[in-house]
């Protein structure tokens, strides 16, 4: 337990100190926020769906989480540069607790870092619908990232260097962004692009957030949620599997 | 302590240790020399259950040390070659999750991690983070870190590189010290010769992948006629430098790892 804790808080320590980085990755979700929130708006209002800004936020909440989460897996990968991972790797602890410890302090990080987001939201002019279901919604962005950070832990337990990193952003994060309609809504999708945003998990993620922050839903909230807590669950135990297989 | 029989690595067509034999008695202090890219550090991390090995067998403390490495963990201590440190944690956070990982009792914990900042005169600066010391310093951490735990076995992978000689001399200092009144059985490679010379009471020289020699420090000099341990060192591996094929060997084992391609 005191590993698992132990390993959480070093990944807060790290995200805290890391002001610099807090600061450029709130960058790129004001960019969509506001550019595209407003640039995109009298047309999505034209077409009769609304206030876009309304619309993109749980996208970009969404995406903040996916990012974070993802890059803070995959922050194995430096600890394998910076040989940090050794020192976890041969101590007298089972795998799966460090390897749970890495993944739920990053899961944290990305949280914290999508309510600063949220903080945004609301500054650009992000307006909850029903207060009520606000907490709910925090549950979801919680699932998204348990799911990407396993997601990360598992790509960086694989990855032996950082030359791959780039083939990752753009063959897998950026993919599963962009088919997850945080951007888009889903209905009257041409039948590929249908079916590709349907076996995006990010997809349910959006849609859980913007179901409950907004009301207006896709899947609805009890599928969004068992899509991402079986995903979620599933990606855990391939990460810790392939964790425990490292060598270095 | 360590008994090592037709332990073999293979990195593709690549061998970096071929079938090498030894045992270690408990209590202990055994050298490990070799030029650069003779297999030392690869031995290590097989030791150390940080590599599985092509074949053989390791035992370390009556345990496998392919098959119960949790147990196997228990039991060492080691400071790496490289560094091993987490740069953004303070020189006391990385204590902590040592102490942590070991399980070191929450008493002793504090106590001891003054005690060895302290001895590695680390202790005013122990609330910086680790990114801002200089070489040495962290180096010096990466020691003390090690010393955290009172293993069974401690492994020192080239501690000394880049310290000084006040440094070097408490290092070796305390190692003695912990071998001697807890009988802590010590596995070192350097490539300071008057080191090893002066702490350890055998010798094993490995070369290219194979152990060469195998005797008490002052054994290998008769042995070979000599006058100091380097001289008989290099009288057993030849004056030649192989550091190039085995960093362009490394290259491509990096190279061929990319995609988690273990072999």
């Amino acid at each position: 337990m005191s590993v698992i804790y132990i390993l959480w808080l070093r990944e807060l320590r790290r995200y805290v100190r890391s002001r610099a980085q807090i600061v450029a990755s709130l960058g790129q979700p004001l960019l969509y926020l506001v550019v595209l929130g407003f640039g995109m708006g009298p047309v999505f209002q034209k077409a009769g769906q609304g206030n876009y800004l309304q619309f993109v936020a749980p996208g970009v909440m969404g995406m903040t989480v996916l990012f974070s989460s993802v890059f803070s897996g995959m922050g194995l990968l430096w600890d394998r540069q910076f040989g940090f991972l050794k020192e976890t790797l041969v101590a007298p602890v089972p795998r799966i607790q460090i390897m749970l410890g890495r993944t739920l302090g990053a899961a944290t990080v990305a949280v914290v870092q999508g309510l600063l987001v949220v903080v945004v939201c609301v500054i650009v002019g992000f307006r909850a619908v029903h207060l009520q279901t606000v907490p709910l919604a925090l549950l979801f962005m919680a699932l998204i990232a348990c799911l990407f950070s396993a997601l990360g832990t598992a790509i960086g337990s694989t990855l032996q260097n950082m030359q791959g990193f780039q083939l990752i952003m753009s063959f897998l994060v950026m993919p599963i962004f962009f088919l997850s309609g945080a951007l888009y809504p889903l209905n009257g999708l041409p039948k590929a692009l249908s079916v590709l945003t349907s076996l995006d998990p990010l997809t349910y993620g959006v849609d859980g957030l913007r179901a409950t922050l907004i009301g207006r839903q896709h899947f609805g909230v009890v599928t969004d949620g068992l899509v991402l807590a079986v995903v979620a669950a599933l990606l855990l135990a391939i990460g810790s599997r392939l964790f425990s297989k490292i060598q270095v | 302590m360590i008994r090592v029989k037709d332990l073999t690595k293979k990195f593709g067509e690549f061998t970096a240790v071929n079938n090498i034999s030894f045992e270690v008695g408990p209590g202990e202090i055994f050298a490990f020399l070799g030029p650069n890219g003779a297999g030392k550090t690869t031995t290590i991390k097989m030791l150390t259950t940080l590599l599985q090995p092509t074949s053989g067998t390791m035992e370390i403390d009556g345990l496998d040390a392919r098959r119960q490495a949790n147990e196997v963990r228990k039991r060492f201590g080691i400071v790496f070659q490289d560094p091993s440190l987490d740069g953004d944690l303070t020189a006391y956070e990385n204590m902590e999750l040592h102490a942590v990982f070991y399980h070191v009792p929450r008493k002793i914990r504090g106590e001891r991690t003054e005690q060895l900042l302290r001895l590695f005169d680390l202790w005013e600066r122990r609330n910086e983070q680790v990114k801002l010391f200089s070489g040495g310093m962290k180096r010096r951490l990466e020691i003390a870190r090690g010393l955290l735990h009172t293993p069974k076995i401690l492994f020192l992978d080239e501690p000394t590189l880049g310290l000084d000689p006040q440094t070097r001399n408490q290092l070796w200092t305390h190692v003695k010290h912990l071998n001697q009144t807890e009988g802590v059985t010590v596995f070192l490679t350097t490539h300071y010769m008057d080191e090893a010379d002066r702490v350890a009471q055998r010798i094993a020289i490995i070369d290219h992948g194979k152990i060469v020699a195998e005797d008490s420090p002052q054994g290998l000099k008769q042995q070979t006629g000599a006058d100091s341990l380097e001289e008989a060192f290099l009288a057993l591996t030849g004056s030649t430098i192989r550091d190039e094929a085995a960093s362009s060997a490394d290259q491509m084992r990096q190279f061929a790892k990319m995609w988690g391609n273990r072999r």
